[in-house]
C-alpha cells in the first residue's frame, strides 16, 4: 500500500497509468476508497475519466463510483495547487483563535477555503480537527502538521508557496 | 557506554519541531564524538513540553522541555559536565502530571519504540495474547464481560455483551473492525496509541479475533491522521514478520490477520454502520438498525466494530485478569479513561485517570486553566455533539451516567476550554453548520433542520428580538431529537440547547448589545 499522504507534488493526469492503478486493486473487496486515493495520491485528483474505468473493474454503475466521488469531501474533482493547506476549523481550534486565521487567508490573501490561488501555488481548504487540539490552532500543509499556528506563520506558509522554487 | 536518548515523533510532538530537534541533537553529539542512540517514541501527552528529550540515567529517565534547536547544544554541554540545565524537568515519572494519573493503556506510550515487536515484548507487550490463547473463546469473552469495559468510542456499550453476541453468531467468515475514525474535536487518544503503541492495539484486535472466531480485522484510520497510518501499517508488518500475525499466531495454530484502510473526510463514517458501509466501497450512508453489526456486519458478516481504546484496554483485562481492571472507576463506568485536554487550556494532553474525576479537577489541577490566562467560561465535553457546560456545571463527575444526568456526555472523553471571549451563539451556529456539512442526508430533520437552524440563529445574530428564532429552535431541535436516525442529528440539539440554556445572555444581541456599547 502506498503512503496515501495527499501532498501537492502530483503528476500530471494519465490514463495508462490511471488503468494500472485501478487494476492493481481488482480483486481486493471493497477496493473503492484505496483505488480512489491512489488515483488522488498520483495525481492530486481524481479525474471524471476514471469514472466508468473504475465502474467496469469494481463491476458497479458509473452512478454508483460518481456518488462515492462526491460523497466524501477528501476527493477533488480538478487538480490543486502546488501546495496543499488544510486549516482546521473545529472547536478546540476556534477556541484559540482559528476563526481569525481563516478571516486573514480570506481578507489579506484573497484566498476562499477549497480553491486553488490564481497562481497555481497553493490550495486552501478547511477540516474539522487534525487530533493536534492541545496544539491548537494546526493545519496540515502538504501532509506536514504544524501546531499553536500564528498569523505570521501563516503569511509565511503563503508567500513561500507562491515564490518560485 | 552509549548514551540513550528519547524524542517523540508523534505528530503533535512534530508539530512543533520534534523532528528538527532530534536532527540537531544528533549532528551536535555526532561532532562532539560521543556515542549516542536516539529512539524515536510515541508522546507522553505533556504535550505544553514538547519536543520534550529524555535521557536515560541510573535514577531513570531524566525529562528537558521544551526543547528547541536552539537550546541543544547547551543541554548536551549539561549532560557531560555536571550542572543542572534550565530546561531540565527531572525524573520524568515524578512530574505530576505524569505522576497522579492512572496509565493502564497509555502505560507504554512515550517509553518503547513503536516500531520494535522486542521493546513491546520486553514491556509486557502480548502477556494479554499469551494468556488468551491459553482460553477458550467463551472464556476470554467472559474475562473481558467481568471487566466493566464498556465502549471508548462513546455510546458506552458493554464491550463483552457486544462480544457475547457475535461469537453465538454462525458463519463461514466473521470480522473484527477497529473504529479510527476519531472525529470529535478535542480528541487525540486513538491517534497517540496508533502512533506511541500500535502493537497493543494489534494485540486487543487479535485477542477480539480469538474470542470470536474472526480471522481477518480492518482498521479504519481517518484520512487526517496520516502520520498514524503509516505508523500502525508499519507495526502491522512488524507484527506479521514476528509471527504475531498471520495464518498461526504467535504458533497458536489460530489465524489472524488485519487490513489497514484509510477514510475520506468524512465525520459520520465514524457511526458504525456508515463506517461499514464505507469500507465495502460505497457512500457512507448510515444503516438502521436492526440487523446488528454484531450479526450482518462487513461484507453481511457477523462483525465486532469497537472504538480503539475499547480494544487498546483488553491486553491488559486478559493479562492481569478482570478484577484488577475493574477495580478502577466508579459506578458503572469500570476502569480507566484516557481523557484529552484540548482547546485554550494551559496544560492541554493526555489524562489517564479511573472514572470519577470532576470536570473542575480535569481542566484546572491537570489543565492549570485558560492559555490565554483569561477566565474559563465554557467546556464541550464530547465532541461537537456534546454539550456546553458553565461553570456552576464543574463539579460533575466525568463518568457516562454522572455527565448524562446533566444533559452531557462523555463520548471519547475529549475535554475543550473555552475562555471568557466565546461567544456561545456563534457556537450553536457552528454545531448546527457542522450538521449540515457532515449528515449523511438520509433523514430529514438532520439534513434539512440543521440548515433551518443555521438560518435561525443567523436571525439572532444579526440582531432580531431572539424570542422568535429561539423558539422556533428549540422546536426544530426537538424534530431532531424525534426523527434521526443516529446520533448526527439527534444529539446536535445539545450542544445547541446547552448554549442556550447557560449562556442564554450571548443570544441576546440587537437592543440591549447597542445599548451597552
Ligand atoms: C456521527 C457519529 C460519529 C461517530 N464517530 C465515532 C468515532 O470517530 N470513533 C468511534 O469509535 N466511534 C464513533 N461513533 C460511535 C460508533 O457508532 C460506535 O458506537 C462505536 O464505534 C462502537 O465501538 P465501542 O463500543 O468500542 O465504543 C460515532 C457515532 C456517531 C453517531
Ligand atoms: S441523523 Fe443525519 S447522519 Fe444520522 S442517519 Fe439521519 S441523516 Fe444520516
Ligand atoms: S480541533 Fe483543530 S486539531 Fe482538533
Amino acid at each position: 500500500m502506498t503512503a496515501q499522504v495527499s501532498s501537492g507534488t502530483a503528476a500530471r493526469w494519465n490514463d495508462a497509468v490511471a488503468k494500472d492503478i485501478i487494476d492493481a486493486r481488482r480483486s481486493e473487496p471493497g477496493a473503492m476508497l484505496p483505488i480512489l486515493h491512489d488515483l488522488q495520491e498520483a495525481f492530486g485528483y481524481v479525474d471524471q475519466s476514471a469514472v466508468p474505468v473504475i465502474a467496469d473493474v469494481l463491476n458497479v454503475s458509473r452512478a454508483e463510483v460518481h456518488g462515492v466521488i462526491t460523497y466524501y469531501h477528501d476527493f477533488r474533482h480538478a487538480p490543486a495547487g502546488k501546495h496543499v493547506l488544510k486549516i482546521c476549523r473545529a472547536e478546540a481550534c476556534q477556541s484559540v483563535g482559528c476563526r481569525d486565521l481563516i478571516a486573514h487567508v480570506e481578507q489579506k490573501h484573497g484566498l476562499e477555503l477549497g480553491k486553488t490561488s490564481p497562481d497555481g501555488s497553493i490550495t486552501v481548504e478547511e477540516v474539522f480537527c487534525l487530533g493536534n487540539c492541545a496544539l491548537s490552532p494546526a493545519v496540515l500543509l502538504d501532509g506536514e502538521l504544524i501546531g499553536r499556528v500564528t498569523i505570521d506563520d501563516i503569511d509565511q506558509i503563503i508567500e513561500t508557496a507562491a515564490r518560485p522554487a | 557506554m552509549t548514551m540513550r536518548i528519547f524524542i517523540s515523533k508523534d505528530a503533535a510532538a512534530l508539530s512543533v519541531g520534534a523532528d528538527k530537534v532530534a536532527k540537531t541533537l544528533s549532528a551536535e553529539l555526532a561532532s562532539r564524538g560521543i556515542a549516542a542512540d536516539i529512539v524515536r517514541t510515541g508522546s507522553r501527552g505533556l504535550f505544553w513540553l514538547e519536543p520534550m528529550v529524555e535521557v536515560a540515567t541510573a535514577a531513570g529517565r531524566i525529562a528537558y522541555g521544551p526543547v528547541t534547536s536552539a537550546d541543544v547544544a547547551s543541554l548536551v554541554d549539561s549532560l557531560t559536565a555536571s550542572g543542572m540545565h534550565p530546561l531540565c524537568l527531572g525524573p520524568v515519572d515524578a512530574i505530576p502530571y505524569l505522576a497522579k494519573q492512572e496509565r493502564l493503556t497509555f502505560a507504554r506510550v512515550g517509553v518503547i519504540d513503536p516500531t520494535s515487536v522486542a521493546d513491546y515484548i520486553a514491556h509486557g507487550g502480548y502477556e494479554g495474547l499469551e494468556k488468551a490463547i491459553a482460553l477458550s473463546p467463551a472464556d476470554i469473552v467472559e474475562e473481558v464481560t467481568k471487566s466493566g469495559l464498556r465502549g471508548r468510542g462513546g455510546a458506552g456499550f458493554p464491550t463483552g455483551i457486544k462480544w457475547k453476541t457475535v461469537l453465538g453468531a454462525s458463519a463461514d467468515q466473521k470480522y473484527i473492525v477497529c473504529n479510527a475514525d476519531e472525529g470529535d474535536s478535542g480528541t487525540f487518544a486513538d491517534r497517540m496509541i496508533m502512533e506511541g503503541d500500535p502493537l497493543l492495539l494489534v494485540e486487543g484486535m487479535t485477542i477480539a479475533g480469538l474470542a470470536v472466531g474472526a480471522t481477518l480485522g480492518y482498521i479504519y484510520i481517518r484520512s487526517e491522521y496520516p502520520h498514524a497510518f503509516r505508523a500502525f501499517q508499519t507495526a502491522v508488518d512488524a507484527a506479521r514478520k514476528a509471527g504475531y500475525l498471520g495464518a498461526s499466531v504467535a504458533g497458536s495454530g489460530k489465524a489472524f490477520d488485519i487490513i489497514v484502510r484509510l477514510g475520506a473526510g468524512a465525520y459520520v463514517c465514524g457511526e458504525e454502520t456508515a463506517l461499514l458501509e464505507s469500507l465495502e466501497g460505497k457512500r457512507g450512508i448510515v444503516r438502521a438498525k436492526p440487523p446488528l453489526p454484531a450479526l450482518k456486519g462487513l461484507f453481511g458478516k457477523p462483525t465486532v466494530i469497537n472504538n480503539v481504546l475499547s480494544l487498546a484496554a483488553v491486553p491488559h483485562i486478559l493479562a492481569d485478569g478482570w478484577k484488577t481492571y475493574a477495580d478502577y472507576g466508579m459506578g458503572r463506568s469500570r476502569g480507566t479513561l484516557p481523557f484529552q485536554l484540548a482547546g485554550n487550556i494551559k496544560f492541554g494532553g493526555l489524562v489517564e485517570k479511573a472514572f470519577g474525576l470532576s470536570i473542575h479537577e480535569a481542566i484546572y489541577e491537570f489543565g492549570g486553566g485558560t492559555r490565554s490566562g483569561r477566565p474559563v467560561r465554557a467546556v464541550q465535553i464530547g465532541g461537537p455533539l456534546g454539550a456546553y457546560f458553565p461553570s456552576s456545571l464543574f463539579d460533575t463527575a466525568l463518568d457516562y451516567e454522572a455527565m448524562a444526568a446533566k444533559k452531557g456526555m462523555l463520548g471519547h472523553g475529549g475535554i475543550v476550554v473555552f475562555d471568557d471571549t466565546v461567544d456561545l451563539a456563534a457556537q450553536a451556529r457552528f454545531a448546527f453548520e457542522f450538521c449540515v456539512k457532515e449528515s449523511c442526508g438520509k433523514c430529514t430533520p438532520c439534513r434539512i433542520g440543521s440548515t433551518r437552524g443555521v438560518e435561525t440563529i443567523d436571525r439572532i445574530l444579526a440582531g432580531e428580538d431572539p424570542a422568535k428564532p429561539l423558539a422556533l429552535v428549540r422546536d426544530l431541535s426537538q424534530t431532531m431529537l424525534d426523527g434521526s436516525l443516529c446520533a448526527m442529528g439527534g444529539l446536535t440539539p445539545y450542544p445547541v440547547l446547552s448554549a442556550i440554556d447557560h449562556f442564554p445572555e450571548d443570544f441576546q444581541r440587537g437592543l440591549t448589545r447597542v445599548a451597552a456599547e
